[in-house]
């Protein structure tokens, strides 16, 4: 589900991950079927580097990072 | 904004001990969900094994027991009866349920305790390090098994846990499930669901046996682990309900 604005897709969906809880499994960038997620390059306060919401994405709220994700960092918001 | 998808009110807003990957996180969580899903955490009483849950008294919001090593049956039924009105539930390793419990396992079921139990197998005695379990797969190289399992130099072989204990009467309902991607997992969310349901409903025992992910101990990365599951171990363990009813 994704509304057309500008000729730019913005999806209305928002995946918020909390950063410092991740532990960089990245078994929630490898089944997105969008791949909206990526490591970031920081490390986080267990100095591992963690997955984020791209800033750009294609995000249909299918849930598939968060019912994959082991520590339940990901929670997902419709707009 | 609404939310869709959040964290479960059964789950304590805390940190896990689990290595990253591990197959114990995504359970709990789904475990809590039920909970939250059913809307019956006040009257939900759940025993926690001794293996790599042992903190799982600490993730989930509602009571929970701790049990001396594969006693979490015996522990449950203990509870059950003096409480049949709450919801009890285990929730055991390999190691747990299938070697040092074995007795008070099969057992359980015989009777048919009206109980649910979470079976997480993951081919291994994780929180030793990694060791044989009974339910390590055939050339399964483990610390203990260096060469790989070799049932015919006195190793044995792996046990179907939801096969053997669907040929008991007392139970209701065994499956078996795994969560190596998100759909497996919605998939075995349903089937913990229904195995509360059958507590619920007064059907008896019910088993969920789940594959899942030890990454550490298989010395694999969490995305090799899940395709190792999906490759191999299933090979030895099918997937499905075996008995419903
Ligand atoms: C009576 C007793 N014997 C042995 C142990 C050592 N021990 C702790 S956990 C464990 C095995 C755990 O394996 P499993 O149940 O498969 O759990 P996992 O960590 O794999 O989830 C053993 C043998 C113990 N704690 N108590
Ligand atoms: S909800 Fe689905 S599409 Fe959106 S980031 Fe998560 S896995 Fe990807
Ligand atoms: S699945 Fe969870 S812990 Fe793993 S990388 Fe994604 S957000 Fe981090
Ligand atoms: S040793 Fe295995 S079962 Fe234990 S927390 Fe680590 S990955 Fe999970
Ligand atoms: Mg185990």
């Amino acid at each position: 589900m994704s509304k057309v604005k500008n000729n730019i897709k913005l999806s209305v969906f928002e995946v918020r991950i909390k950063e410092d809880r991740c532990k960089g499994c990245q078994m929630c960038l490898f089944y997105c079927p969008g791949k909206c997620l990526e490591l970031s390059s920081k490390l986080n306060k267990k100095g591992v580097k963690f997955a984020q919401y791209k800033e750009k994405n294609n995000c249909i709220g299918c849930g598939f990072c968060y019912f994959i994700c082991p520590e339940g960092c990901i929670e997902i918001y419709q707009k | 904004m609404k939310v869709k998808f959040s964290r479960p009110k059964s789950l304590n807003d805390i940190e896990t001990h689990y290595c990253a990957g591990c197959g114990h996180g995504i359970l709990n969580i789904l475990v809590a969900k039920v909970v939250d899903e059913l809307g019956i955490r006040e009257k939900t009483i759940g025993v926690a094994p001794v293996g790599c849950a042992v903190l799982a008294y600490k993730y989930w919001n509602f009571d929970v027991s701790e049990a001396a090593h594969g006693r979490a049956l015996a522990v449950a039924t203990g509870i059950k009866r003096c409480h049949p009105d709450k919801v009890v539930f285990t929730y055991q390793g390999d190691g747990d349920l299938a070697s040092i419990g074995m007795a008070e396992t099969v057992h359980a079921a015989n009777r048919g305790e009206n109980i649910t139990c979470v079976f997480v197998n993951n081919a291994c005695y994780g929180m030793t390090g990694g060791q044989m379990a009974p339910t390590t797969i055939v050339g399964q190289k483990t610390i203990t098994t260096p060469l790989g399992r070799e049932p015919e130099s006195g190793e044995g072989w792996p046990i179907r846990m939801a096969e053997l204990l669907s040929g008991l009467k007392g139970v209701c309902f065994s499956v078996r499930a795994a969560v190596f991607n998100p759909q497996k997992v919605m998939q075995t969310y349903q089937y913990i669901k229904k195995a509360f349901i059958n507590q619920i409903e007064g059907r008896g025992f019910s088993l969920v046996e789940v594959l899942s992910p030890c990454p550490a101990a298989w010395r694999k990365t969490p995305l090799e682990s899940m395709k190792w599951i999906k490759e191999e171990m299933v090979k030895s363990f099918p997937l499905g309900v075996i008995k419903s009813g």
